[in-house]
Order: C-alpha cells, then structure tokens, then sequence
C-alpha cells in the first residue's frame, strides 16, 4: 500500500533490484521470487550431481538400477528364504523391489542431502544465493534414477507376470497413475528431513556419524522387509505415525494391487509431512543466517 | 539526486566466541576445562612476555567485529576497503554479501549485486571446463542465457580454447585460475564486492586481471575492494575507506586514506635491530646494526645527499661470499632503489666473523619523503638474514636543481640533473 502511493505521488521511483540487508526477525521467510531467480542453478546442481555421481565408474547410470536390484536379491535370499518374512503373496523379489522404489528415494536423498551445510561449508562461505537450492537440487537429481528403477521395475514385473504362474493377483491397478504423486509425497518428505538433518548436523557435526544408523533403524520401522499386514491390526496404528508406513504401501497398492493402506493412515503420512517439511524450512533457514560464523 | 546506491547506516556484528568451534558435546567439554586451566596461570607470577597486558584478564565470550559502520557510495564509484588484518573488512564484505548477517543496524544495495570473495568457487573437478563455467557463472548469480552470450568470450580470456570439454581436475593450476577469474570477470552486475582476488597468481595474470577490473570500472560500475595492495588501491579507486578495530577510522580522497593507513600500519619508531626475532634466514651472519648519514658524517639527508651506510654484522666464523643487500622501500611499499654489493664488487671474498662494511653512494635524487630499508644478507646462494622495515629515513628538502623548485614525491619518486635548450626552426643554436 505504502510503497504504490508512494510510486503514485512520483516522488520516488523504486529501484528495481534494491536489497535490504538487517538482522531477520521473521520466523519463517522463504524468499520464493528470489529462489525462483536461481532456478538456472537449480537445473545445473541437478545435472552436477548427477553427472558427478558416476563419472570414471565403468557402469555408470546402470548403478541406479543395479544396486537396488542386487539390495532386492540379498532381502529376497536373507529375509525371505532364511528368514521366511511373509510378504502378503507377493513374490519376495518383487515386493523388496517394489518397496526399494519408495525406501532408496528416501534414503538417497538423506544420504546425499543430510549434511548440507557442512559439505558445502567452503560454497557457503564465499558466496550469496538462496540455499534452499541445494538441497532441493539434490531431491530432483535423485528422482531421475527413481524412474530409472521405476522402468528396471516394470520390466521385471512384466516378466514375472508371463514367466511365472501364481502371479495371477498381481494387477497394475489405475492407481498407477497416481505414481507421480506418491514420488512428490517422498520427496516433500525427505526434503523436510534433509533440512533439519542438515541444520542438526552443521551444529553437532557428532551427528554425522549416527546418521547412517538412524536411517537404518527408519528402515527397520517401516515397511521396507515386511508388509504392515504383519502387524496386529489393534497396533498398526502406532506404525502408521511414521509418514513412511502410508507411502510404502501406497506404492505396493498402486504397482501390485495388496496393500494395506486406510484414507486415515495416509491422511496421517501427508499431515506428517507437512509438519517435517515446515518445521524443516524454518530451521534451516535459521542455520542459513549464521551458520558461516560457526564454521 | 542520486540515491546512493550502497548504504550502510551503523552495521554492527557482534561474534559470539562460545559458539565458534562449541560444535558437539565433547568439545564443549574441552573448551569448559581449558578455561578452568587456563585461570590459575593467568593469576601467577609466571607470566611470559607473550601475554600482552590487554589479552591478561577474563577471556572475553564475544567480541564486536563491526561496531557502528555507516558510509555510503555513489553510482558509478570505485571505493576501497583498507584495515590492518581484524580491522572488519572481511566481515563487512560478508555482511554485504549477505554470507552472514549482522546483528544490528541495515544495509541497502540498490542494484544487481555480485560478490567476489574466492576465484573459483563451486568448481566441480569432475565436470569439464564447459560445464564448469555454466556452474560457476550460475553460482555467481548469471543466468543461462547471458553465459551463453558471453561462452566464446570467457573461454577466449581464460585462453583454454583446446581444453574446454576435459574435467577441471586435468587442468593445470595456472589454467584453473584463469578460467575461474574469466567466469568472474564477465558478471554484469551494478555492484561488484571484491576481495583480495587479486593476490592470486603470477604477475602477468595480475596485470590482466587489474585491467579487466578497471574497465568494470570505467563501465560506470560501483566497485566495493578490498585489498591489502595499496598500489592496486590507488590505481583502481577514487575513494576509500579505512577500518580500525571495526569502526570507520576515515573515509575520504584515496590518497589520503591510504597515506593514513600506510602511516599509522607502520612502526612508529624502528625498533634497535637487536631486538628484532622476526628474522629470516639460516641465522649463519647477522645484521648487529645498521645507520645511514651524509657523506659528511651529518644525520640531515637531502634528495642531493650522498649517503654513507654503515653495517655492522657478526657471524660464527669467517664468511665467504657474503652479499649485502638493502632494499629502500617508499610508503606504499614500491622499491625504488638497492644497494647491493654483489652488483658493485668491491667486498673481498672473505670477511673476517664480525665487523663492519660502509657502502657510499653518489647523490640520492630521491624526492622528500620516507623511506624504509629491508636487509638481507646472502651468503653463496643461502639466505642467512632478511629484516623487512630494519630502519627508515626521511629525505628532507634541498635546492636540487638551484632553482629552488622540486617536485613532491605524490608526483615521482627520483629526479636527475638535466638540461633544456631549445632549437629555432633554421637549426643554428640560439
């Protein structure tokens, strides 16, 4: 209001970049013109950490299909023959493929975007742009090898489906539009835990070292080796408070057609989400301001 | 009525030292013991010289790195930052850059805003000079479509035309610096923060980089740099500003601040070499004491004098080959003469262990002013001793010429005996 009467009267004309540089009281700013003026930085992290990821390897891009093909061969061999986990039905080798789909998104993203102050220190101490870029770019890179294992996937299944007898329950449902979605749903939430892992991390950098561990006990809570069917219904609800339970049988649901999944549990997931998400910006960008200071 | 375009109204950034470094448990720990430690030796007798009487006392928990800075820039001005190392300049440069942020007072940038604080910055070594220039020209806040336009350009000035599709890491580091000062270089922002970019590289770069910063310039650009480079200073900025503890000491003319800065950085008085340990040097002869006089024996020299330089050194033993060599050095750290007495001869090959050697000179032709000395002393090709500031002397007024006219040492350095006569067309003397 101020400003346009003042542009108005004509007595001052408003300068088309002007920055304001004072201490920031606001909980939570996000800058969104400002970030979206990077968005050229964006594509080019993304194609950075992409393209960096696997130079001089001799396999190259054929890892992101790979390794969690070979994670789903060792689920298949340990938890499924030794350990006989039921898998609701589903052929043990395409239930941990399937389930790797959502779960490797997730721990990528944290894996390559849970310390993002202190990789980058050196960046961040030399030059300005909206930080929230970086862990961004690092969410979208990954989701290009997502759609690589989502293809290795689909042939696989497809392979089950006219090899294999017995597969007969298994149906891609119309559900299966709803991928696009589900992969959103991942990433808003691995980008919330990257923004507080980051914060965490860049003020104890001990953090560092139970980070692998935390994500593994994740993955234990969740529905990554076995189906939440296995949980006593009178329970499942205390699973259901980790976001990843709804998104994993989400995935199950959408791509094999068994999944245990209630409009509240996932309900629950998104509204868990959003609170990670958020809380995560706000942390973030409260490290942002300072944290060169403390490096 | 041109609103400046870079204000500053009293900024201030107070560092709090427990959270610098207190990053986990275990170093919280440690820091808590050091300071139970550290109490009872500063209440002792055993106090070492090194403890300054001001740094005696309770350890300070924060600090002011910036207290109250305001000043403001014009459009199309060049300004320098100068301060003694702590003064605030980084911090200052950060807070404009919006690295950090200060904790009171505001700053208002009104134009595009570029900052250069590291050549280089965000080189991924696995990616090729190509794509490396995208990145870096993104991180420095271009956009895709004008490093497109300027690809060729950059590429051209970085001279690294046949190696632009290898991997970063495969290029040398002359070609790596280049390369990342041409990225930098071709931003095209209203405000250009700079810092210290200069000290990187050989000289040849180093002109090239001050003249590519000089047409920026001259585009009518507004240029923040800082530098601890006073002759790239005064050749790049009209005006300057000079920090002291983190409050503005002075602004103005960049003469006069740099004169300032350069008066008040140096040793108010020249301490007795003797008492100098910031040598270097293999120690093996050393200089015991040095003084410059007239040719007459008086203290008094004039920009005509003829000098006489007394050196009194001592060694071990008897030295062989040794070369005395003085460096007269003026404010702003240009040299402008040497005595060296390998270039002249005339010292025997071996010099007794201690003892004294006088070097004479002609008449000076320096303009008044101060001058400061830098000693070495090389013995075959060993550097035994260097004193940098080992001694000053001021050349004070004289009539040179006879004419009673002389120039000021802001204008030239030297001056000669010289003649005029003039010529009328038809070539006869006049």
């Amino acid at each position: 209001m101020k400003v346009e009467d003042i542009a108005a009267a004509g007595s001052v004309t408003i300068a088309p970049h002007e920055t304001i540089i004072q201490p920031n009281q606001a909980w939570l700013r996000v800058d969104w013109a400002l970030l979206w003026e990077y968005r050229d930085l964006l594509a080019l992290l993304i194609h950075r950490e992409f393209a960096s990821k696997y130079k001089q390897t001799i396999l190259g891009p054929a890892w992101f299909i790979l390794q969690p093909l070979m994670t789903s061969i060792v689920f298949t061999i340990f938890f499924g023959r030794v350990a006989k986990v039921p898998t609701d039905g589903i052929p043990p080798v395409l239930f941990y493929l399937c389930n790797q789909l959502g779960w490797n998104y997730l721990q990528q993203n944290i894996s390559t975007g849970g310390s993002i102050f202190t990789s980058n220190a050196n960046l961040f101490g030399k030059v300005f742009f909206p930080r929230l870029v970086v862990p961004i770019s690092v969410v979208l890179s990954n989701l290009f090898a997502c759609v690589l294992q989502l293809g290795s996937f689909l042939v696989i299944y497809l392979g089950f489906m006219l090899l294999v007898p017995g597969t007969k329950g298994l149906h891609l449902t119309p559900a299966a539009l709803l991928l696009p979605l589900l992969f959103f749903h991942t990433g808003a939430l691995s980008l919330g835990v990257c923004l507080w892992m980051s914060s965490l991390t860049a003020k104890y950098r001990d953090l560092n070292q139970v980070m692998q561990l935390l994500v593994q006990l994740w993955m234990f809570a969740s529905p990554v080796i076995y189906p939440l069917s296995n949980f006593p219904v009178k329970w499942r609800w205390v699973a259901e408070l980790n976001p990843m339970t709804a998104i994993l049988e989400a995935f199950r649901l959408c791509l094999l057609g068994i999944g245990t999944l209630t409009p509240e549990s996932l309900i629950m997931s998104i509204a868990g989400t959003v609170v990670i998400l958020l809380t995560g910006m706000l942390i973030f960008q409260r490290t942002e301001r300072t944290f060169i200071d403390t490096v | 009525m041109d609103k400046p375009i870079i204000e500053v109204q009293s900024l201030s950034k107070l560092y709090t030292l427990g959270s610098i470094g207190a990053t986990s448990l275990r170093e919280s720990a440690e820091m808590l013991w050091a300071k139970l430690r550290r109490k009872p030796r500063l209440n002792g007798t055993q106090l070492t010289a090194r403890f300054a009487p001001e740094q005696v006392g309770p350890v300070p928990h924060s600090f002011w790195a910036l207290r109250d800075i305001s000043f403001s820039v014009q459009p199309g001005e060049v300004i320098g930052l100068i301060g003694q190392n702590g003064a605030g300049k980084s911090t200052l440069l950060k807070i404009l850059s919006r690295i950090t942020e200060p904790t009171k007072g505001r700053a208002v940038l009104r134009g595009r805003v570029a900052s250069l604080l590291e050549v280089g910055t965000g080189f991924h070594p696995e990616l090729s000079g190509r794509d490396n220039i995208y990145l870096n020209g993104a991180i420095l806040g271009m956009k895709h479509a004008e490093i497109s336009r300027k690809f060729d350009e950059i590429v051209a000035f970085a001279e690294v035309e046949d190696f632009i599709d290898t991997p970063v890491k495969r290029y040398s580091s002359g070609m790596h610096l280049r390369l990342a000062f041409a990225v930098a270089a071709h931003l095209e922002p209203e405000i250009l923060l700079v810092d210290e970019v200069l000290s990187v590289g050989d000289a040849t770069f180093q002109k090239k980089c001050l003249g590519k910063m000089g047409d920026v310039a001259r585009q009518g650009r507004t240029v923040l740099v800082v530098s601890h480079n006073m002759a790239s200073i005064l050749s790049l900025c009209q005006r300057a500003v000079m920090l002291k503890y983190g409050t503005v000491d002075r602004v103005g003319p960049v003469q006069e601040i740099v004169h300032a800065y350069l008066e008040t950085s140096k040793p108010e008085e020249v301490v007795a070499l003797a008492d100098r340990h910031d040598r270097e040097g293999d120690g093996s002869v050393r200089y015991e004491s040095i003084s410059i006089e007239n040719a007459d024996g008086g203290s008094t020299i004039r920009t005509g004098s003829r000098c006489k330089v007394t050196i009194r050194y001592k060694s071990a033993k008897p030295v062989r080959y040794a070369r005395f060599l003085l460096t007269i050095y003026d404010l702003t750290h240009v040299s402008m003469f040497q005595l060296d007495s390998e270039a002249t001869g005339g010292l025997p090959d071996t010099l007794p262990a201690e003892g004294t050697v006088v070097c004479e000179t002609d008449g000076l032709g320096i303009t008044p002013g101060r001058c400061y000395v830098n000693l070495e002393l090389i013995r075959g090709h060993q550097l035994a001793d260097r004193i940098t500031y080992a001694a000053y002397f001021d050349i004070e007024v004289d009539d040179f010429y006879g004419t009673g006219k002389l120039p000021k040492r802001e204008w030239t350095m030297t001056v000669m005996k010289h003649r005029w006569k003039s010529t009328p067309a038809d070539g006869a003397p006049a």
